[in-house]
């Protein structure tokens, strides 16, 4: 039947249906806010140099970072390092190696710490999360009683604690020392999201089509809890990378010095910091930048995400 | 409310218990175990043999641990090997309590005072340059390591330009009478100014150090808070009845906006605990982070348990108690 809208109604209807907020979904929306953020770009140019840095580190590093080259400069009983010079900007450390090349490296260290323990944060959280959540009854009651026991101590004294479980510790033990007590963190996070749509009306139309528990979990509720969990994994970075520079401070950093971290030249340098600050300001200062910078991010895209902010 | 409480109660215990379990495994799997971390490496077989089978170590797991259990709940934590031999680690734990203590307390106190009031002139002024500052400036203070900041306060204040003492809890030979355990009140106890003033110049950069942690959470929590509250109908109301400014602050919105300034202090306490062992361990603070720093580093395995054990049990039981207390102020918690 041929409809009867006056051709004013139609053109109304067509206006707002072209015009409305139904076009523009909630990563659109999001990204429109983003852009506008000046917390954002900041974030985003910092971490962009990073990654960059990190990737092309073992390139464009002038010199090997392990090799003492500068020893000859060094002297322990005069307390000397050797200076800035041509073709090394920064000078050696205490023990005559490329300050400047070390620092150039220890960006893809750091990386690699940062996202790898965040991994394992968030693969533990990830399994422990979608248990809980999505089966609830005592499933969710053991799991979170896990959970509770994992948060009863402060994430920095589990890290040390797992830490000096190892012999000789190395990067990949800093990893899982300062990876494990992320799991919690995520596993609360996933078990919201996962108790908030269990009841919701998509999670209902899927369940009563007949699609299967697993289904449901991965393709309908998972999807869902994605962006807040980008940006918990976001902050969880910085986190990691600070948690590995008090475990090295503590001692119980990598003893790999071919392979330097920022966090492991920063403790290393605590013991000569009176007589060779610039030894411990260049690490610091690199992982502050970072850490700042993935904070920046992670607040950022949290603000950005909030529904509450949707206009 | 009572059940409540009870659930809560329960709750703690049952972590307390796992948790105490889980260290007494780990404390059996550190490199060398038990016997090399109280003999030391160049141990002879037969001593080893020996203590093994005094500390009852080749009996199955779960009856050793409730042999520890009964110990434990007589007060026998064991004696500390390495920072300060021959002591009950209790002992050790009791005379370093009243430092930490101090140390927490101020900088909670630095972060409170300092971050109650920028946060809500931050969020008065919302996208301002003084709001867009401070922001700024608490992202640094979350970005910049304790103990970093802990050293470049040293390095500055007491090394280079000597304003204040570079460690230590106060000077040698003051002569201070021991009442508490906390020095800066047993000063004031004996009318000992001159030694509570010696304490607080000793805590003032550890108190800085360590206090931007709070600060900049606190800072945040406040600012984000006072926002959500000053939209509320209710603050329009005390408005529009012609009340005072100061009264619709007081009253109104900083009233409601402290609920979840509340809750994460109580969830600060773990932050804390950490950063005390990073900022004792640089000022040389003889508390209990510098314990278990030292602990570690001389492997006294029985004092690092009880202080683990300790700062969980710490953390557990004030976020209890921040529960039942949001709880009491909201009844619609305990329905849950």
């Amino acid at each position: 039947m041929a409809t009867t809208y006056s051709r004013a109604r139609k053109q109304r209807i067509d206006a707002l249906v072209t015009s409305g907020d139904e076009g523009t979904s909630l990563l659109a929306d999001a990204w429109v806010r983003l852009k506008a953020s000046p917390l954002f770009w900041v974030g985003a140019v910092i971490i962009g140099l990073f990654l960059v840095l990190a990737i092309i580190a073992p390139w464009i590093a002038p010199n090997d970072p392990g090799a003492q080259l500068l020893i000859g400069q060094t002297s322990r009983a005069r307390n000397a390092i050797a200076p800035a010079q041509p073709g090394f900007p920064l000078g050696g450390d205490t023990q005559g190696r490329d300050l400047f090349s070390r620092l150039i490296v220890g960006a893809r260290q750091t990386l690699l710490v940062g996202i790898l323990a965040t991994v394992i944060g968030l693969i533990g959280g990830l399994i422990l999360g979608i248990l809980a959540g999505a089966f609830g009854g005592w499933v969710d009651t053991i799991v979170m009683r896990v959970v509770d026991v994992m948060l009863s101590i402060p994430s920095l004294l589990l890290a040390i604690s797992i830490g000096v479980l190892f012999t000789n510790p190395n990067l990949t033990s800093v990893i899982i020392a300062v990876g494990i007590p992320q799991i919690p963190v995520f596993a609360r996070l996933l078990r919201g999201q996962m108790l908030a749509q269990r009841e919701s009306d998509h999670v209902l139309a899927a369940r009563s089509l007949g699609v299967k528990r697993s289904a449901i979990v991965l393709r309908h509720m998972l999807p869902n809890s994605v962006s807040p969990v980008i940006v918990q994994a976001t902050l969880v970075i910085a986190t990691s990378i600070l948690d590995a520079a008090a475990l090295s401070f503590l001692g119980l950093g990598s003893q790999d010095v071919s392979q330097p971290e920022w966090g492991q030249m920063l403790g290393e340098a605590q013991t000569s910091i009176d007589s060779h600050p610039q030894l411990a300001f260049w690490p610091a200062g690199a992982i502050i930048v970072v850490v700042l910078g993935f904070t920046l991010l992670g607040e950022a895209l949290r603000e950005a995400i909030d529904p509450k902010n949707r206009r | 409310m009572l059940r409540y409480t009870v659930r809560r109660m329960l709750q703690l215990v049952l972590v307390l218990v796992v948790l105490s379990f889980l260290l007494f495994i780990w404390l059996r799997n550190l490199p060398g175990g038990p016997v090399t971390a109280l003999l030391g490496d160049r141990s002879t077989p037969e001593k080893r043999a020996e203590l093994t089978a005094v500390l009852g170590l080749d009996q199955p797991i779960i009856v050793q641990y409730f042999k520890y259990v009964g110990r434990v709940l007589q007060g026998n934590f064991g004696q500390s090997t390495g920072v300060s031999p021959g002591t009950e680690v209790v002992d050790v734990f009791f005379s370093r309590f009243g430092a930490t203590i101090e140390l927490a307390i101020g900088a909670m106190i630095f972060g409170l005072a300092l971050g109650i009031p920028l946060g809500y002139i931050a969020a008065k002024r919302k996208g301002g340059v003084t709001d867009n500052s401070l922001i700024v400036l608490s992202l640094v203070g979350i970005a910049v390591p304790v103990f970093f900041l802990a050293f470049l306060l040293k390095y500055a204040f007491a090394v280079k330009w000597g304003l204040l003492p570079p460690s230590g809890r106060q000077s040698p030979g003051i002569g201070a009478t021991r009442v508490t355990g906390f020095f800066i009140l047993d000063g004031l106890i004996t009318r000992e100014w001159d030694a509570s003033w010696d304490s607080v110049r000793h805590l003032i950069l550890p108190w800085i150090a360590l206090g931007t942690i709070p600060f900049a959470v606190i800072f945040r929590i406040t600012r984000g808070s006072v926002l959500e509250v000053q939209g509320e109908d209710f603050v329009r109301t005390g408005e529009a009845k012609g009340l005072t400014s100061t009264t619709i602050r007081n009253r109104y919105v900083l009233r409601n906006a402290m609920l979840p300034v509340i809750t994460v202090t109580g969830l600060l306490t773990g932050a804390l605990l950490t950063g005390a062992v990073l900022t004792e361990t640089v000022f040389a603070y003889p508390g209990l982070g510098e314990a278990l720093y030292v602990g570690f580093t001389k492997k006294d395995y029985p004092l690092v348990q009880l202080l683990i054990l300790a700062a969980a049990a710490a953390f557990v039981i004030i976020n209890t108690l921040v529960d039942l207390a949001y709880a009491y102020v909201d009844p619609r918690i305990r329905a849950r």
